[in-house]
């Protein structure tokens, strides 16, 4: 696979963010894996052409952190929460529930490559546990029921909205994009809270 | 009755609260043209004096962070803001971020000016798209007001999912562009930190308080605590409970004071074990719930204020079982540098898994003991060290709830009781 002007012009845009080119390896990862929807063994070589370093210590940062994916997930990847609290409220019958419902392990991506499943640590929702994340969007309190819901929606090309997030859900790819620092002009969109995220200001006018 | 005191969330319930026109109609960025215009020193000093301490778990006071920057050393300084939020339980940072950007990038100004920064990087983890489009839409328009980009930049940085790089010298590696693994001090970042530089590492918390300490004065901070621990803060309560959220109140808060707010612990239910700041930090049970939340008080009662992720877990839970699954969090998060981390963590999920399905002995629980023993403070950084926390403070509260596995040949819990659709729906 051959980059574009267009994405190398991009990738030089992310380069001079940083005053020390090889802090661009992660952001440069994130778009890479934006185009091919995983980190290719292409884009490992472009980055360590980019940023002059071996194609060893390019791969080396790749395979450190979870979220570089060395092989196709799914358009929509659905990482279950089961880290204590979430697993003890929902999280272990939710992946459970999913896996059997999807027929796949974790890290398995369905045969029509519209759904992968992972089982993920604490995502900093736990007021909303029990967390289902899909392309790293909020889906808060969920349950069997509402997490098979979602799943379907997604196989049918018709994904249920996050419930904090953009008003519709982007694909992986174009998440990686967002993650890799690229302004796809959602920001003002969703709910800028939650209720859980409010109570206490909601409480404290009431004069508590 | 401690009341709430809604400072940092003041606003977050303006359906358009994050953007700049609704920071800046709440008189959002003169607290940073008022700093610009005073002597950096002077700014440390105020924060200082506020009492400000850091918001990310170890509560090192801010203001003297700031000063052990040395000063007229010709070299390029950095601010670099922990916002790589993922302790288990800790989730206050996101909702803050989400809410109200501007605040943090606010902070930002104002710190880069007191230890004479040009440049700030904000370390946000990679797995909260949403937070990253706010946050650097917040930045976009932070650029096009004016407010950055005349001597002070900030870039945001996306993580990748790595626990690990919430520890600040990790955090400085990847951001180099490195695998996140922890570095030998000294050199402390204040000394050698990003590109070996002078640096000052602080959390989005500690961050995002200075704009309204620069507003309204030390003193006002200082008014709100306890002693040593001055201001609000952000208390994240989660789990069994009827209402959770956060909760901004004064230093010093009690559980029980905010379970009361909260509608107390699910209905017909009590409570049986909690975190007080994140599952780093040794856990407390009923004993614990006048516990004053401050940094003193909670050391004081055996553990830490750490985050304020406060995790209620009732009488449903059974404790091997949770305690068993944050230890495979720690080994699955272990970055592998530290033997003693490498390696024990991965001995205490084997023994861990052996008691859950009871078929371990009671010599077990003194193997684990052992292995923490040997965990601890024998890494470069502190995760090994939290990996114990849960063990130890379980066995302390209920060693007899690990016989129970032994005795009973398996863990003698039904999971889905601690379900909150417990059995219609799973």
């Amino acid at each position: 696979m051959s980059y574009t002007s267009d994405q190398l012009q991009v990738m030089d845009a992310i380069i001079k963010r940083y005053p020390r080119s090889r802090s661009a390896i992660m952001p440069l990862l994130h778009y890479v894996q934006s185009i091919a929807g995983y980190v290719t063994n292409e884009g490992i070589e472009l980055i360590a052409k980019l940023l002059t370093l071996e194609t060893a210590e390019v791969s080396a940062v790749a395979t450190f952190y979870t979220q570089y994916k060395r092989k196709p997930v799914g358009e929509y990847h659905v990482g279950v929460c089961t880290n204590t609290l979430c697993a003890v409220m929902g999280g272990d019958a939710i992946f459970a529930a999913l896996k059997d419902h999807l027929g796949v392990e974790n890290d398995g991506v369905t045969a029509d490559g519209k759904v992968s499943l992972e089982h993920i640590e604490c995502n900093a929702a736990c007021d909303y546990a029990p967390v289902v994340m899909a392309n790293w969007e909020f889906y808060d309190n969920q349950d069997v029921s509402s997490a098979k819901e979602l799943v379907d929606s997604m196989r049918m090309g018709s994904p249920k909205p996050p419930t904090r997030g953009p008003n519709s859900l982007v694909t992986w790819k174009e998440a990686s994009a967002v993650l890799a620092g690229i302004n796809d002009g959602k920001a003002n969109e969703g709910l800028q809270a939650g209720e859980p995220t409010l109570l206490g200001l909601k409480l404290s006018k009431e004069g508590k | 009755m401690t009341k709430l005191a809604p400072v940092l969330s003041a606003h977050w319930d303006e359906r358009d609260s994050f953007t700049i026109a609704a920071y800046t109609r709440h008189g959002g960025y003169k607290a940073s043209a008022n700093a610009l215009a005073m002597e950096p020193d002077a700014v440390i000093q105020l924060v200082k004096d506020s009492g400000l301490r850091g918001r990310g778990g170890a509560g090192f006071p801010t203001g003297m962070k700031w000063g052990f920057i040395p000063q007229g050393d010709e070299k390029d300084h950095y601010l670099v803001v922990n916002a790589d939020e993922s302790e288990p339980g800790t989730c206050k940072d996101t909702p803050l971020l989400m809410a109200n950007p501007h605040v943090l990038i606010e902070g930002c100004i104002i710190a880069c000016h007191a230890i004479r920064a040009k440049h700030a990087f904000i370390y946000i983890r990679g797995e909260v798209t949403h937070v990253v489009r706010r946050l650097n839409q917040a930045i976009e328009d932070a650029y096009k007001a004016g407010h950055l980009g005349k001597g002070i930049d900030v870039v945001l940085h996306v993580g990748a999912g790595a626990y690990i790089c919430g520890e600040e010298t990790a955090l400085l590696d990847s951001l180099e562009g490195f695998r996140g693994q922890p570095r030998l001090r000294p050199p402390f970042p204040a000394i050698a930190g990003l590109y070996a530089r002078p640096t000052v590492v602080n959390n989005v918390e500690s961050i995002s308080s200075v704009p309204a300490i620069i507003a309204n004065g030390a003193e006002w901070y200082q008014s709100m605590g306890t002693e040593k621990s001055k201001g609000t803060t952000l208390y994240s309560l989660s789990g069994h409970v009827n209402n959770p959220g956060q909760f901004e109140a004064p230093l010093g808060i009690t559980l029980r004071e905010i379970l009361d707010l909260a509608g107390g612990v699910r209905t017909g239910h009590k409570l049986k074990f909690w975190t007080p700041g994140g599952s780093s930090t040794p856990l407390f049970t009923d004993q614990h719930l006048d516990v004053p939340l401050d940094y003193e008080g909670v050391s004081a009662a055996g553990s830490m204020l750490g985050t304020k992720a406060l995790q209620i877990f009732d009488e449903t839970t059974c404790v091997v079982r949770a305690v068993l699954r944050w230890t495979e969090f720690y080994k699955h998060e272990s970055c592998g540098k530290c033997t003693p981390c490498r390696e024990g963590t991965w001995w205490l999920v084997q023994i861990l898994r052996d008691l859950e399905n009871g078929v371990g002995t009671e010599a077990d629980l003194a193997k684990l003991l052992d292995l923490c023993d040997n965990i601890m403070g024998r890494s470069f950084c502190a995760l090994g060290d939290g990996a114990t926390s849960p063990i130890t403070s379980s066995i302390k509260y209920f060693r007899d709830e690990y016989i129970a596995h032994l005795t009973n040949g398996g863990c003698p819990f039904d999971p889905v009781k601690s379900t909150l659709f417990s059995g219609a729906n799973a």
